[in-house]
């Protein structure tokens, strides 16, 4: 007997080791809607397999609980039952020797904390409260519900034009979104289960820059009644596409000289170009869209006017307002909010950094957005100091990794505590080294470590902890907000304030494009009924019959970006576009799922809205 | 020293203690099941969890450290509703028909269960279906076993035979056999210390009282009994009589109230293989080249199954004597039938032993009389013996007392001590002392031996001959001193090897008790007897010495030799590869060539 063995190639050990990847992706793209129960259930069952058997609470605890959770799917179980879930799977959690047991049980207990009612619909009516709403995952998950199976295959079919044209039946941006949506469609596609998603937003990237120019389609015959949308930015002109192609007439008050909103003035030129934005806002305009520029609305135009005078009113102002650090020192030459930053780029006022070291405080895209435009500006160095760790950034991974690229430092567990400076002039930040700790609310929270604090040298500081927004005005007016957002109901209108209805940042707070874009479409649609009228926005796009589906696993397509060194020195676009083979092989990825699996039973996608 | 509050008392300990140590010392009790200190503090059964003040989740009392200024509560809301899930929890998983099981009333999980006031079963009922074959001398209960793990430690650490494991994962995850082999294909020696570990009937021994009482109940049957020397220390635990009152003379008035025919003395046969082995090892001595050392004893047939099993290289030095049983059974069927004149097919002998190999060791093929017939028809445990008194609800203190049946009802001291670790060692020096010099040494002159570590060697002036002796008991001690002989750091002439920890009276027949070693206790009852009999050297049992007059010749005769000799290769265990060295071994002068 040898005293130490090499362990040898274990192939089931392999093969399982295989399984265990094929699993965390299929769990990883679990579809929208599925009976949360039965998915604990479920997990239970894989919990329970790794139990090593030695402790009762795990081994036989979560066989039992298991059990308990089948009688509740299966119609065997009374409101004792789901108490008994709870509280064996309590006394599992408090005395399983380790974390096998104790994490399984948790996650019981965060199921029933979550979902109870759910579980109280099996037990009372045999049935589950989830349904499969939209049997497409990537639709689903779109915000808009954008037709992206349809699309890809106008794509696959040589028809790109087709393709936007499919894509404006439910979202006006088809570039804007090409180029820079944070693509939640991606997130749940099915073809992660076998390799990898779809990369969506990068074939319909190829799609907007092969389909030259498409016009809009016909408008509705006129209605005579009148739309006011104040704020010029994504979810505003969406609700005034659709509107205007319902036959309503619309009017925008957009505060700037250009129409855009973050688009433009937040948005930096290298990831989406204005010229893209011009070109997709003609479209919009080509409708009849008239819009008023340099009006601020609460101010130059009082908003209970526009009401009066309009049918309906759409409020989308956005998060404009920059978040200080309230921080000793913020009021030193050199301190820049990200807003102002971004919004002077936007204007083609870009401020010179040569040679100037930067330090960008916080950790989200905006922040990454700042850090890459100053390195744009000439900055000789730039910083990105965040207080905890360069996994716990909202900011994407791929944007965080591109800043690196072009040189960017991130210094972690740094929380920027003030300002230095000399004459009134910014020399540095002062910040307080931090130890990530346990969690709060979810995440790792960072505490001051038992260490002295320090200066970051530098001329400029960008704040990029996020925006607010300009409520006042309305709140002033009457209507109603939370904190600083305007709160309107599910369907955007604000019902105690008759005709005007809300959506975008404003309302949701700092998030995504096409979340803005999706309010400005439900908007519309609510607005069309408010109205009157029902008018229904559909395409005459001719989608080509699925093929058998390929089930080979296949590498999924990266964006390409040009090469760091170059592209750092200026703000043309940095993404590089599909070519002709690669788009044709990431289209043959799709699954099809309008078609294939609970697609074909719900009769594949929705026709129109 | 640390400061711990348990259940609002402040206690001082000593660090390292654990919480359930702690507990103990502030005189709470906090219930466990798994707990088998030192040898099991797993943290299996998760019934001694606690709550510490200050940890979110709830601590396993058994081995977790208290630390300075800890707080305990024991028997918070929170611990105890855990407490009684995971008790829940287990009883879903074990076959709950209590009065059927043997263990029933000296059951832990029972007691427990019943502690905590459990009056329904919680969860669904799931069990094993897995069975093993009923005729093996150990037998597991699959439906239940709650997973303490105390048998696979036992197995390890104790016997170091491994039997057990923990095999499977995820709620398939059971005790069972280590290695794709069922337990009769396995190594085990049957020393059934894994039975008298287990706190629940999960792990028991072959009930072979039937067979008994179907013998006792045939008119055409005489049925001996013979009775080992531990079975006098034990026999009274399980039935509920004071140690003082379960004297050798009501022993075997109770045989006799229950139906034997004869009551026999295996203390008398004990005798008789001192005088077999005592002379063997003489005449080894005296011709020390012709033969490997050193000479093992015989008697354990645990010891003979571990030698065959895991030390293959030893069997040949282990004594051809036969076992005391055997011994006694190879004289029943022939000097007891004729010197009685009954038709030795008429005899059924059943052997009391503190012991489950027995029932192995009395089934090979080689323990059978010329007639093919076993010398040994069955073997209960003491335990199955209690059992059988319980059933005849047998009134033990009202019994007079009666001596054993002649002639094979003698014994010295020297064969009680056969019970206890050491005592065949010392036994067979007094008479081979006396055979040397001609008188009898100081029957004490081996105590020294007695000392209960695990092994340990000493030198007997045996008439000027030094001989080096070594006592070892417990399988992973005896392993220690083989391989000790192997590397040439002893070098003994006569070895004793005692499967079980503290050698019969801590065996695998004897009635159970949670958590309490009794082994020590028991062998002072022994120690007693020997010190108080009028007789302590084998060769002056009268009845031995009638036995080689009447019968035998002379030890070593040739009728000893074939009655009371045996083959060691006479019979394999599962996993035995013939010794291909056997046969080379010079000038065994008894060795045959085996018989598979």
């Amino acid at each position: 007997m040898a005293r130490l063995v090499l362990p040898s190639q274990d192939r089931a050990l392999e093969t399982v080791q295989g399984l265990y990847e094929d699993l965390e992706r299929r769990v990883s793209v679990s579809q929208p809607g599925l009976c949360p129960v039965s998915m604990a259930r479920a997990f239970l069952a894989i919990c329970k397999a790794q139990s090593c058997g030695k402790c009762v609470p795990c081994h036989v605890g979560l066989d039992v609980l298991e059990g308990l959770v089948d009688d509740v799917l299966e119609g065997r179980a009374t409101e004792a039952t789901v108490d008994l879930i709870e509280t064996t799977a309590e006394d599992i959690r408090l005395t399983s020797d380790c974390a096998i047991g104790a994490e399984a049980a948790r996650m019981v207990l965060e199921g029933l904390r979550g979902f109870k009612d759910d579980y109280l619909s099996h037990v009372h009516e045999n049935r589950c409260l989830a349904h499969l709403e939209l049997p497409v995952p990537c639709v689903a998950l779109c915000p808009a519900h954008v037709d992206i199976p349809g699309y890809i295959a106008c794509i696959e079919d040589g028809r790109p034009d087709d393709a936007v044209r499919q894509i404006r039946r439910d979202n006006p941006f088809p570039s804007v979104c090409a180029y820079i949506c944070e693509h939640p469609c991606e997130d749940r596609c099915r073809r992660g289960s076998i390799d990898a998603p779809i990369g969506i937003r990068t074939l319909k990237r190829y799609a907007v820059d092969h389909a030259g120019h498409v016009p809009a389609p016909e408008k509705a015959p006129a209605t005579g009644k009148k739309v006011a949308i104040v704020g010029g930015g994504p979810g505003g002109m969406t609700c005034a596409y659709y509107l205007s192609l319902m036959g309503h007439s619309v009017k925008v008050y957009e505060q700037r000289s250009k129409l855009g909103g973050m688009l433009r003035y937040g948005i930096p030129d290298y990831r989406l170009p204005q010229q893209v934005l011009d070109d997709e806002m003609a479209v919009i305009l080509s409708l009849g869209v008239e819009v008023v520029y340099d009006v601020a609305v609460g101010k130059d135009v009082l908003i209970e006017d526009l009401q009066a005078e309009n049918d309906a009113v759409f409020i989308s102002i956005g998060a404009h307002l920059d978040r200080s650090l309230g921080a000793e020192g913020e009021e030193l030459d050199g301190v820049i909010s990200a807003v102002e930053l971004l919004r002077d780029c936007g204007e083609l006022k870009r401020p010179d950094f040569t040679g100037k070291s930067v330090a960008v405080i916080g950790g989200g895209n905006v922040a990454m957005d700042c850090a890459r435009t100053a390195v744009r500006l000439g900055a000789s160095e730039v910083d990105i100091v965040y207080r905890r760790r360069i996994d716990d950034m909202t900011a994407l991974p791929e944007e965080v990794a591109s800043a690196q690229a072009e040189g960017c430092e991130v210094m972690e567990l740094m929380a920027p505590v003030g300002f230095v400076g000399e004459n009134g002039k910014l020399t540095g930040v002062r910040v307080q080294p931090q130890v990530i700790g346990p969690f709060k609310w979810g995440r790792p929270a960072p505490r001051n470590a038992d260490a002295p604090e320090e200066i970051v040298p530098c001329d400029i500081a960008l704040i990029a902890i996020g925006q607010a927004i300009e409520s006042d005005p309305f709140a002033r007016a009457g209507y109603p907000t939370n904190r600083d957002r305007i709160v309107a109901d599910e369907d955007t209108s604000i019902k105690q304030a008759g005709n005007v209805f809300a959506g975008g940042d404003c309302v949701t707070g700092p998030a995504t494009v096409i979340r803005a874009i999706a309010g400005g479409k439900v908007a519309a649609a609510n607005i069309d009924e408010f109205l009157g009228f029902h008018h229904p926005i559909g395409t005459d796009v001719r989608i080509p019959d699925p093929k058998p589906t390929n089930m080979a696993p296949c590498g999924r397509v990266e964006p390409k970006e040009r090469p760091a060194e170059e592209r750092k020195h200026d703000f043309e676009l940095m993404e590089l576009c599909m070519s002709d083979e690669e788009a044709a092989q990431e289209c043959g990825r799709c699954l099809r799922c309008d078609h294939y699996g609970y697609g074909i039973f719900r009769r594949g996608r929705i026709q129109e809205w | 020293m640390v400061t711990v509050t348990i259940n609002g008392r402040s206690v001082q300990v000593e660090e390292g203690l654990t919480i359930l140590q702690a507990a103990e010392v502030a005189g709470v009790r906090i219930p466990s099941l798994c707990y088998m200190p030192p040898l099991n503090d797993v943290g299996a059964c998760r019934v001694c969890c606690v709550e510490v003040e200050g940890e979110d989740r709830l601590v396993a009392s058994c081995n977790t450290s208290v630390w300075d200024g800890m707080v305990v509560w024991t028997e918070s809301p929170k611990a105890l509703h855990a407490r009684r899930t995971n008790v829940e929890l287990m009883l879903a998983r074990h076959n709950c028909n209590c009065p059927t099981c043997l263990r029933s009333g000296n059951c832990e999980l029972q007691r427990t269960a019943n502690d905590l006031g459990l009056i329904a079963e919680t969860f669904e009922k799931e069990l094993s279906p897995i069975k093993d074959d009923p005729t093996f001398p150990l037998q597991r209960a699959y439906d239940k076993c709650i997973t303490c793990l105390r048998c696979v430690n036992v197995c390890d650490k104790v016997q170091g035979v491994g039997v057990w494991d923990l095999i499977n994962s995820g709620p398939e995850a059971r005790v069972d056999v280590r290695d794709h082999v069922s337990v009769t294909e396995s190594d085990c020696v049957l020393c059934g210390q894994c039975i008298t570990h287990c706190p629940v009937g999960c792990l028991t021994a072959r009930d072979d009282t039937g067979v008994v009482e179907a013998a006792i109940n045939d008119p055409d049957l005489v049925v001996l009994a013979q009775i080992a020397p531990a079975v006098r220390t034990s026999w009274h635990e399980g039935i509920g009589v004071d140690h003082d009152v379960a004297t050798m003379g009501r022993m075997v008035a109770t045989a006799k109230a229950l139906g034997f025919d004869y009551v026999f003395d295996t203390d008398f046969s004990a005798d008789v293989t001192i005088m077999e082995e005592g002379n063997e090892l003489l005449h080894k001595l005296q011709h020390k080249d012709e033969y490997q050392w050193p000479m093992f004893t015989s008697c354990c047939p645990g010891w003979l199954r571990y030698a065959k099993a895991k030390a293959p290289d030893m069997v040949d030095r282990i004594s051809t004597t036969k076992s005391p049983q055997q011994i006694f059974g190879a004289l029943a069927k022939t000097y007891f039938a004729e010197k009685a004149g009954i038709d030795p097919k008429k005899l059924f002998l059943v052997s009391i032993m503190p012991c489950v190999a027995k029932k192995a060791e009395a089934h090979y093929e080689s323990m059978r009389g010329e007639n093919g017939d076993l010398d040994v028809d069955a073997v209960l445990t003491v335990r199955e013996f209690d059992r059988m008194i319980r059933a005849h609800h047998i009134d033990v203190p009202a019994l007079e007392e009666r001596d054993f049946d002649d002639p094979m009802g003698v014994a010295t001291g020297a064969g009680h001590i056969f019970g206890v670790t050491g005592g065949v060692m010392e036994a067979a020096l007094r008479t081979a002392y006396s055979v040397v010099t001609g008188e009898n040494p100081d029957p004490e002159a081996l105590a020294a031996l007695r000392a209960r570590d695990g092994w340990r060697v000493g030198t007997f002036d045996l008439g000027g001959t030094p001989v080096r002796v070594g006592v070892a008991h417990g399988l992973v001690n005896a392993g220690k001193l083989l391989q000790a002989i192997r590397d040439g750091e002893e070098e003994l002439d006569f070895v004793e090897v005692m499967a079980c920890p503290g050698g019969c009276t801590g065996g695998g027949g004897n009635p159970i008790h949670d958590n309490e070693e009794l082994a020590a206790d028991r062998a002072g009852t022994l120690y007693a007897l020997d010190e108080d009999a009028a007789l302590r050297f084998s060769h002056e049992n009268p009845q031995v010495i009638q036995c080689y007059d009447e019968f035998l010749g002379e030890p070593n005769s040739e009728l000893a030799e074939k009655l009371l000799h045996t083959d060691h290769h006479a019979w394999t265990m599962p996993n035995e590869e013939p010794l291909p060295t056997y046969a080379e071994v010079p000038g065994d002068f008894r060795h045959e060539p085996a018989t598979y």
